[in-house]
């Protein structure tokens, strides 16, 4: 499976395990759960995982898995339709407020045109929907080379370049 | 006015080279309409009745003579000869071909213009007061924060995704023009009790179906805290905002739901993360945002001039004008002057390109090159010596540019209705027309004085219905067009939403309605008062009586 991850496409051996019942037996190898599923296995999964990755979409509420951070390596965002802009806040927050420093992972309706936002919301994976091409993807880190506001990127903003007289 | 850098100007260039992608996809079949109509929506692209519809965007309706010259050019070009100037301060363009999209917002980036988040559910076009800057009552010229908030809004990562469209006004006068009662956010500018200038924030106002007047929710901000407020402000909305149901997804609902102190308490929960943060403006940015809206150099021997009272004392048609069509200046000897843009056979706030290119050159000549857009969809020429009235209206004149009906019954609100919105119900243009029929009488029409009257083809209210003293509501029964209509509504600072006459009216009688309405008034009003007055006093009653007693 190809991911855009840090500026280029690799492959990834992450699979993301969207549905599951919290008695279900813990899946092998690498996975991305459900923070549901994770939360309800907790104790299980700290012992026998060194590991982990967990997805949310929207309604969770980020400070519902702030005190847990220092666990994942990987948490997935989940965009149902690229409409929902829920996990834009999430991202931010989770970089800026709760210093995350693992992978931010856009997963669900990810498409071109949103990646340039996602990236600099502090995204720094994207599972681009299967049926679009990830390479032209790609290009759209780039759309811009200039910004009004901060975000949970590190580029300078305008304001913080103008020479003000 | 402001003028782009380097960067402001790299923003709209690259903007358009990311549309011109886009639309080359889209029209190869790799983006399907699903996904094309937010990214062509956030260029204020709509796929209207008959063509797409563009919406250029007209930062707090402030444009120079460069750029209306540029729309007339557009118009010309890439449509059919004229523009709409809409209710929000913004140009619509009703028969572009989306091909030429592209080459259009290349054409608008050469005078520093784009049509960036003119639509979508995003931040759009903040707006502002037609008479900023020049206004007696004016605290604070509010536009330096206007620009303020558009730069931080423009392509807001966070924020380009919100449950639904976001509108932030900004009012800098005790007398509010902005109606920021009924946007999503309204900032006032206040002084406090020390005297320093900030900002009353509401909050959740808003027309459409279920209208509300904005929420206080903090009677005074500093200006430094203005961007991290409204982005905790922002924060809350997008990540608690209704996102289940289109038609209750807009911020109002959202402090209805939960309350206004509730909702203001998640705001100021949310602000103290990052209220000390980048945000935070420097004294040198707001400086750097006033520095472009410094007073033109005025004429001290303006106010020495008699000619102007001399042509009133001898021209009646000059004097109507005069009496309806100017706006009091700070500068003794200067006037701001409200060109029309509702002539009796014009579909309301449209210009064709001639008359564009013409206000433009009318601009340069005698007020200094700028011209803003009211939110009633006329224009203004800001700064005009009283010594130039007069031959300005001439020559507005040879335009049909010098009707004399601002704030008028025929001075009317109107949305693009039926006509061409794919949206509407009903048709509003044809009833414009109606009115301006039955009311040719222009003693008669001064005589009635003040009257609003905003008229919407459908629930969305493009048109502010709810707001208007007269509020005319297109609906759809079975088929055919009716029309409902309300009275008693303002946007101004005492806001209020109109109540319901009655039943809705056939079509063929809006214009007979409205005159068995101020038939009313002309009976029962007192001395000076204004048809909302009026209202105010008697109530809804007899003006119920008189419409439909006789069915």
């Amino acid at each position: 499976m190809q991911v855009i991850k840090d500026k280029s496409i690799i492959n990834d051996e992450w699979s993301l395990i969207r549905n599951i019942e919290n008695s279900d037996p813990i899946p092998d190898g690498d996975v991305i759960l459900p923070f549901l599923f994770w939360e309800a296995n907790r104790e299980k999964l700290i012992n026998s995982k060194d590991k982990h990755a967990i997805w949310v979409d929207g309604s969770i509420e980020t400070e519902s898995i702030a005190n847990d951070l220092k666990y994942f390596i990987i948490i997935a965002l989940d965009f149902p339709t690229f409409k929902d802009g829920r996990s834009y806040s999430h991202a931010r927050l989770l970089r800026e407020r709760y210093k995350y420093e693992g992978e931010l992972r856009a997963i669900g309706d990810v498409l071109q045109d949103q990646l340039f936002f996602m990236k600099r919301c502090g995204i720094d994976s994207f599972k681009v929907r299967d049926d679009k091409n990830i390479e032209e993807a790609l290009k759209s880190l780039k759309d811009f080379s200039v910004r009004y506001q901060a975000a949970a990127d590190d580029d300078a903003t305008i304001s913080s370049q103008r020479k003000f007289k | 006015m402001y003028k782009y850098d380097n960067y402001d100007q790299t923003i709209v260039n690259e903007r358009v080279e990311q549309f011109r992608d886009q639309t080359r996809r889209y029209l190869a079949g790799d983006l399907s309409d699903d996904e094309f109509r937010p990214l062509r929506l956030m260029n204020g692209l709509y796929i209207q009745r008959h063509a797409p519809m563009l919406r250029v965007a007209i930062p707090y309706g402030l444009l120079s003579s460069k750029q209306l010259r540029m729309l007339a050019h557009i118009s010309r070009k890439y449509d059919k000869g004229y523009g709409h100037f809409s209710t929000r301060q913004n140009i619509q363009f009703n028969w572009p071909a989306l091909e030429t999209v592209p080459d259009i917002l290349a054409d608008l980036a050469t005078v520093e213009m784009h049509a960036i988040q003119t639509s979508g559910n995003c931040i759009r076009n903040t707006t502002s007061d037609q008479f900023a800057g020049i206004s007696k009552d004016e605290i604070e010229d509010p536009r330096p924060y206007c620009e303020i908030i558009r730069q931080w809004s423009t392509f807001h990562p966070e924020f380009s995704f919100l449950p639904r469209k976001f509108k932030i006004a900004v009012s800098g006068s005790k007398g509010d023009r902005a109606a920021a009662m009924v946007h999503d956010i309204g900032l006032y500018l206040v002084n406090n009790e020390k005297g320093e200038v900030g900002f009353k924030v509401f909050v959740g106002g808003g027309l459409g179906r279920t209208p509300y007047i904005g929420k206080c929710i903090r009677d005074f901000l500093e200006k430094k805290y203005l961007l991290s407020y409204i982005e905790a402000i922002l924060r809350v909305y997008n990540r608690f905002g209704r996102r289940d149901n289109i038609y209750k997804a807009r911020i109002k609902i959202l402090v209805n739901d939960v309350g206004q102190e509730e909702f203001g308490k998640q705001v100021e929960k949310e602000w103290l993360h990052i209220k000390e943060g980048v945000l935070k403006l420097d004294q040198k940015e707001i400086d750097y945002a006033k520095s472009f809206f410094t007073s033109p150099t005025y004429s001290k021997d303006a106010v020495d001039d008699t000619s102007y009272n001399e042509a009133k004392k001898s021209n009646k048609s000059f004097l109507n004008w005069t009496t309806r069509n100017l706006y009091s200046h700070k500068i003794p000897g200067y006037t701001a002057v409200i060109i029309s843009l509702k002539a009796p056979d014009v579909a309301p706030g449209d210009a064709t390109d001639e008359q564009m290119d013409f206000i433009a050159e009318l601009s340069d000549l005698y007020s200094f090159g700028e011209i803003i857009v009211t939110h009633d969809q006329n224009l203004v020429l800001p700064n005009v010596k009283q010594v130039d009235l007069f031959l300005l209206w001439e020559k507005l004149k040879t335009k049909n540019l010098a009707t004399s009906n601002i704030g008028l019954l025929t001075d009317m609100i109107c949305c693009p209705g039926l006509d061409f919105c794919s949206l509407a119900n009903a048709g509003s243009i044809p009833i414009a027309k109606q009115i301006n029929e039955k009311f040719d009488n222009l003693d008669y029409l001064h005589d009635i004085g003040d009257l609003k009257i905003k008229m919407s083809g459908c629930m969305n209210a493009c048109g502010h219905h709810h707001v208007g003293h007269i509020g005319i509501l297109g609906v759809d029964k079975k088929g055919e067009e009716f029309y409902q209509l309300t009275l008693g509504g303002s946007s101004e600072n005492d806001a209020t939403l109109g109540d319901r006459l009655g039943p809705a009216i056939a079509k063929t009688d809006v214009a007979d309605v409205i005159g068995k309405l101020l038939d009313v008034y002309v009976k029962l009003r007192e001395e000076d008062e204004r048809f909302l007055d009026t209202y105010r006093r008697i109530g809804i009653t007899p003006f119920k009586e008189n419409v439909y007693a006789s069915n």
